[in-house]
């Protein structure tokens, strides 16, 4: 074969650790977006999904949801889609990572000399590009049905950040949900049963105040309430949050910090750990 | 000599459950030679790879390749080997070459460097023109060539290739073959698992026959065939009754165990395999014994030992049929995975 051979600079061994680890993010960040590329309804989740949910929520519930404090439905809503349409990307990530933790490639990654944490960073990373992609479906969708922000650039730059971050650390829940699951419609089911009440047992889409008593204090402690009532907080839309005693409800946006960076101290770790030890 | 092994291992052990995939395995394989690992499904070949490839952490026994062991200093072996699974390895979205050099890249190659050979490669292995579309619309025999070639990116000086032909046509896997005979050219150690006797009595300098977790015979293919007595008398009787009779005739000829071999073609028990050393008039001497014990002949033949033989003098079965055991090996060998 004519094989050339390899000379000192064909090789990125002589870099960093750390340089080195962002490369290997950076080619399967590619991968990942090629992905897209090519079949471009693998976005549906944080484009068409969104766009349903707010319509269904607008127009078939909102005129029965009454806003302790009062206000206009449309603007209170869009607050918690933006958590819920960020989330929910979590399940695709965990059937992603179990389709791909089944097939060979997997296998060769790990057999070459590349960094451990790579593939699932990366993963997130692509996965944090799509939620930005569903973050501003869910704004542009939310102006047309007369959503609007009463305060400055700043606090809505903050909200989206803060969306962002909670976003990011739900994607590394679902990678560890797509580690310990085998397959990918077993990730699509146990997302769905996990998310779906982590969504709607908060004040995403219903203030927490027309619930039972028992149920309130969950639906106020929940991640999902925190960053909704943030959300409202920044954009001046009506957040019947601020009326409740609860810590997380008077301190939204220091909530939804440390529920984001608590779960990927927990999740990130606890991922690559999986990942490091799949069929060892 | 005292050159370091490209591959050396050393009593490995795995379990999975209840089940030992591996029990007690030992190989050494030489520098820039081809190594074959041939046995049944669930014999433990691809658990042996695995190991050896940094994939799986053995549960006993060492292993080391290129004089480096692969628990310990499974990063720095991880440069020194290239791996093509039963699976092909590869982004069905992207296109060919997209993987050539992604794999490239991540083997520590510059883009620049990850490119070049990535072309090289598309170039030597038939791929050029489909270097551009997309791996899911490949055939099989195109998939299982880039998979190979994206093991080869990195310049392996260790390559493991696991059951590279199975589900291949003949076409394909003749051109796998000539593949992997440029390989060793070039001076790549290579191990190679196959289920197939013929893959491995071409392509192997050197065949260990795994059953059960071990090996249980190793040598070159020659020495595997002289091993199990050099030639077969192959005998078809007119009557299955004299059997037993015939058995008892043959005795004095025999170089090791007469195998009854009718009940697969249909010759019920009337075929039977004796393994001899040939000599001039062999096969008068054998029909005159048999006459006189009263056992009428239909068909002798007499011919050199095939791997086949190896394989079925050694584990008792055929190499092709894995028994019950075998299937729960390599199904919780999967489940692991």
């Amino acid at each position: 074969m004519t094989a050339t051979t390899l000379s000192a600079a064909d090789l990125t061994t002589g870099r960093g650790s750390l340089a080195q680890f962002l490369n290997d993010v950076w080619v399967l960040t590619k991968r990942s977006i090629a992905r897209i590329r090519r079949e471009p309804e693998t976005l549906s989740e944080v484009t068409i999904q969104p766009v349903m949910f707010v319509l269904m929520f607008a127009y078939v519930f909102g005129g029965a949801i009454a806003i302790p404090g009062g206000g206009n439905y449309h603007e209170y809503l869009i607050g918690g889609m933006l958590g819920m349409s960020l989330a929910q990307t979590a399940p695709g990530t965990a059937v992603a990572v179990v389709s791909d933790m089944s097939t060979g490639l997997i296998d060769r990654f790990r057999s070459l000399p590349m960094s451990r944490a790579a593939v699932l960073t990366a993963r997130t990373i692509a996965d944090l590009l799509t939620q930005v992609i569903g973050a501003a479906v869910v704004a542009g969708v939310g102006l047309a049905i007369g959503w609007r922000v009463h305060t400055g650039p700043g606090d809505v730059i903050e909200a989206f950040a803060l969306a962002l971050l909670f976003g990011y650390a739900f994607t590394w829940a679902g990678v560890c949900l797509g580690m310990v699951l085998r397959s990918p419609e077993a990730a699509q089911q146990t997302g769905f049963i996990i998310f779906l009440p982590l969504t709607f047992i908060s004040s995403a889409f219903v203030p927490t105040q027309g619930m039972p008593g028992w149920l309130q204090p969950i639906a106020e402690w929940n991640p999902m309430s925190s960053l909704a009532a943030a959300c409202r907080q920044l954009f001046g839309n009506p957040n019947p949050a601020a009326l409740v005693d609860a810590w997380p409800a008077q301190h939204a946006e220091l909530a939804v910090v440390c529920w984001s960076l608590a779960m990927l101290a927990v999740f990130a770790p606890l991922a690559v750990h999986l990942y490091r030890n799949k069929g060892r | 000599m005292s050159e370091t092994p490209a591959i050396e291992a050393e009593g490995l052990v795995k379990h999975y459950g209840k089940t030992k995939a591996l029990d007690g395995l030992d190989l050494t394989v030489g520098p820039r030679t081809v190594y074959g690992l041939l046995g049944p499904n669930g014999a433990g070949k691809t658990t042996a790879v695995r190991v050896l490839a940094t994939l799986l952490r053995p549960d006993g026994g060492r292993a080391w390749v290129d004089g480096h062991d692969v628990v310990a200093e499974a990063a720095v072996v991880r440069r020194t080997i290239g791996l093509t699974g039963q699976y092909a390895a590869l982004d069905e979205y992207l296109t060919g070459r997209s993987n050539l050099v992604m794999i490239g890249r991540l083997s520590r190659l510059t883009t620049r460097a990850a490119t070049r050979r990535a072309d090289e490669l598309l170039e030597r292995f038939g791929l050029a023109e489909a270097a551009t579309r997309a791996v899911k619309t490949y055939s099989g025999g195109m998939r299982r060539r880039l998979d190979l070639a994206a093991s080869l990116i990195g310049h392996p000086s260790v390559l493991f290739l696991d059951e590279p032909t199975t589900g291949l046509d003949p076409t394909a896997r003749a051109l796998m073959w000539d593949i992997v005979r440029e390989l060793v050219a070039d001076g790549t150690t290579l191990l190679l698992t196959t289920q197939y006797l013929d893959e491995a009595d071409q392509l192997a300098d050197r065949i260990a026959v795994i059953d059960g977790g071990r090996v249980i015979a190793e040598g070159t293919p020659t020495e595997l065939k002289v091993s199990v007595g050099g030639q077969r008398a192959l005998l078809t009787l007119a009557e299955a009754g004299d059997a037993a009779v015939a058995v008892k005739a043959l005795q004095p000829f025999a170089a090791g165990t007469i195998v009854p071999n009718g009940s697969a073609s249909g010759h019920g028990g009337r075929l039977l395999e004796v393994p001899v050393i040939a000599t001039d008039g062999l096969a008068t001497e054998i029909l005159r014994a048999l006459d006189a014990a009263g056992v009428r002949v239909s068909d002798i033949a007499v011919r050199s030992a095939s791997l086949d033989d190896v394989f079925r003098t050694l584990t008792g079965h055929a190499a092709e049929e894995a028994g019950e055991d075998d299937d729960q090996a390599e199904l919780a060998e999967e489940a692991a995975v």
